[in-house]
């Protein structure tokens, strides 16, 4: 019998069952779906993990005054304050591996006024570097220059939601606003960076370092009340750098072998790294059950081909009384669940495709149609047919003409 | 129907040696066949009669190559075919012999060309000449214009004169009938047993597997069995179903029991 010939017989036997055939493939069909749309969806997810925290500037560590502990908890990162301005300065010189350090004072809302609109937002005092290190740059006007980051300047670089929300479409670079009431130039509007693990990166406003210092916390302090970033020249100088910081803090604030270090120093990258590894854990997770349904698709058209070769056992006797040899009859069998199982794998690859994008269009993150994958689970659902389409198969294979013939129905 | 043929060639069609069959039935070992000798000449219709439990349903099965007997020889025309494979078998009916069933056995829902065309398809003959002979052989047993029909849609007579023309699409030499009437009312008896009288007119050999006299009547030579060995074996002056269908009471022309 040629392929075309068998191909034909095993589209007649499947239609003319049109909806047992439908819900046999329809396990195929959410199986590759599921697996299609898992894989393209933990692809999307880990991207834009990845893209989160590539906003934070790559090779960079955090510096903060480790929180004191009292009475064995912990009053939070920044709280308790070890980090001076002379360790700032004395990290400037003494860390070969750094290239930019820059301090970072935080205040997580402040009422900024225009005058049209007002709206808060936090406010960040830093020094010029710190666009280096974050690798951030005017999108209108400019941002700090050395002179201005260590002044006390009254002017202000903000982000393009900040913009939006107080000058609309009008250019806010040389307007005025009032922050805490003070009044400052705009002299700078940042490119928009999206979505940062900690939210809108451009709902920002940054003032230089003394300037903060002045307006916002109300006179020098000997401690830094916030962070210090470091960028490194190299990205694999993590190690390195945490050690000379450490090493020189340490002994700056006069720790002996046993005390606890007084600072923290956190690398983002790190941190990221753990996120990706969780998301694409849980990504492998959810293709794993994807695969498990899949499995089950095919135990579903095993079943449907048993029953199926029972109701036709008396087809077969009259097949093989005029001449069909087992062979034939086991390739017919097998033809139709592989059949059943491509026509549901391509329906799956479709249902796949659509749920990714959709996934993708709902959380906003860039569709991935894994087209390797799409191949895979494609060969994997007429691998599923063939493996469970055996069985049956072959049992119709070895029947007896002569009890099939005789076999009521 | 004429005289049993003489040999073509020096070969018997059928040629059956010792033949013995035996099943286990539970404990029990059930001897259908102890030991058959069986020739048949080609061209000739032959009638294997018995009744139940005489051994002539097994008797069909080996001679129809559905089933292979314990012991003896059996050839069919010259080719030892009693230790093939089931393959080697399945190909030796699809080439050799046509079946025509009590029951019809008709592939339901599936056209009277479809069915007439079943077993080319497992010879390997192209799409279109399988058209063209399963046409042809629905015109042989009067057909034409239900090539269309499915199984349900035909009274049980056409359903029989269907599985006759698929038992001739093949270019088989040898038909085998199992109790072909069984299902079927006087008249339309007659139908099929014209249709198949006129084969063996055309050089078919025709083995009827019946347990009615009247039916066995039609033969040439009328083979019985009984407790699986052969008790009888005569030659007669078939009666013409020809004849006996003009001189029949004129019914509802296509009238015939559903399966």
């Amino acid at each position: 019998m040629n392929v075309f010939s068998t191909l034909k017989l095993a589209l007649r036997a499947l239609w003319r069952n049109k909806v047992r055939s439908l819900l046999t493939m329809l396990g195929i069909v959410f199986g590759i779906g599921a697996v299609i749309a898992m894989v393209s969806g933990g692809q999307g997810a880990q991207q834009a993990v990845k893209d989160v925290f590539a906003t934070l500037g790559t090779n960079v560590l955090s510096l903060q005054s480790n929180a004191a502990r009292t009475m064995g908890a912990s009053a939070g990162a920044g709280g308790g304050a070890s980090l001076t301005w002379d360790d700032l300065r004395a990290l400037e010189t003494e860390v070969p591996s750094a290239r930019w350090i820059a301090p970072v004072l935080e205040s997580r809302s402040a009422q900024i006024v225009s005058e049209q609109n007002n709206w808060n937002t936090g406010i960040t005092g830093t020094t010029s570097v710190w666009f280096k290190i974050r690798s951030w740059e005017a999108a209108e006007g400019a941002v700090f220059d050395e002179d201005t980051g260590n002044s006390n300047a009254k002017v202000a670089v903000i982000g393009k939601t900040v913009a939006t929300q107080l000058f609309g479409s009008t250019s806010p670079v040389g307007q005025s606003v009032r922050i805490n009431g003070q009044p400052y130039e705009v002299i700078g509007v940042l490119v928009p960076k999206g979505q940062g693990p900690r939210g809108d990166n451009d709902d920002t406003v940054i003032i230089p370092i003394k300037t903060y210092q002045q307006k916002l916390e109300k006179g020098l302090a000997k401690y830094i009340r916030g962070s210090i970033l470091i960028s490194m020249q190299e990205e694999d100088q993590a190690e390195r750098t945490i050690s000379q910081v450490t090493a020189l803090l340490r002994d700056r604030h006069k720790l002996d072998g046993n005390a606890e270090d007084d600072f923290r120093i956190r690398n983002p990258a790190e941190f990221a790294k753990a996120q990706q590894d969780s998301t694409e854990r849980i990504s492998t997770l959810l293709a794993i059950v994807a695969a498990v349904s899949l499995f089950v698709g095919g135990i579903g058209v095993m079943n449907i081909m048993l029953v199926s070769v029972i109701e036709r056992t008396r087809e077969i006797g009259i097949r093989m009384a005029v001449g069909a040899k087992p062979g034939d009859v086991m390739t017919q069998f097998l033809v139709e669940s592989l059949v059943l199982a491509a026509v549901g794998g391509l329906l799956g690859l479709a249902l796949g495709y659509g749920a990714a994008s959709y996934m993708a269009d709902y959380f906003g993150w860039k569709m991935f149609f894994p087209a390797t994958t799409a191949g895979i689970a494609f060969a994997v659902a007429g691998g599923v047919g063939v493996a469970f389409g055996l069985y049956p198969a072959v049992r119709a294979s070895r029947l007896d003409p002569i009890t099939a013939l005789r076999y009521e129905t | 129907m004429r005289e049993p043929g003489r040999p073509k060639g020096e070969a018997f069609l059928v040629e059956m040696r010792g033949i013995e069959r035996t099943y286990t039935m539970g404990d029990n070992l059930v001897r259908a066949l102890c030991g058959v000798d069986l020739t048949i000449e080609r061209g000739s219709s032959v009638a294997i009669m018995g009744t139940s439990g005489s051994g002539k349903s097994t008797m069909m099965n080996i001679m129809g190559c559905l089933d292979q007997p314990t012991k003896g020889s059996y050839r069919l025309d010259g080719r030892d075919v009693a230790r093939l494979s089931r393959a080697q078998l399945a190909d030796v009916r699809g080439r050799m012999i046509g079946f025509v069933f009590q029951s019809f056995n008709l592939l339901s829902r599936t056209t009277a060309l479809e069915n007439v065309e079943m077993p080319l398809l497992y010879q390997g003959v192209p799409a279109r000449e399988r058209r063209r002979r399963a046409e042809r052989a629905l015109e042989q047993v009067g057909l034409v214009g239900r090539e269309d029909h499915h199984p349900n849609q035909l009274s049980g007579g056409q359903q029989q004169r269907v599985a006759i023309a698929r038992a001739l699409v093949g270019e088989a030499p040898i038909i085998m009938a199992d109790e072909p009437t069984g299902n079927l009312d006087t008249r339309t008896s007659y139908e099929v047993m014209a249709i198949l009288q006129g084969l063996v007119g055309r050089g078919k050999t025709v083995i009827l597997v019946t347990h009615e006299a009247d039916i066995a009547a039609y033969a040439s030579r009328v083979v019985t069995l009984r407790d699986g060995l052969i008790i009888d074996d005569r030659r007669q002056a078939p009666i013409s179903a020809q004849a006996a269908l003009a001189a029949a009471p004129a019914a509802h022309a296509s009238a015939g029991a559903s399966p």
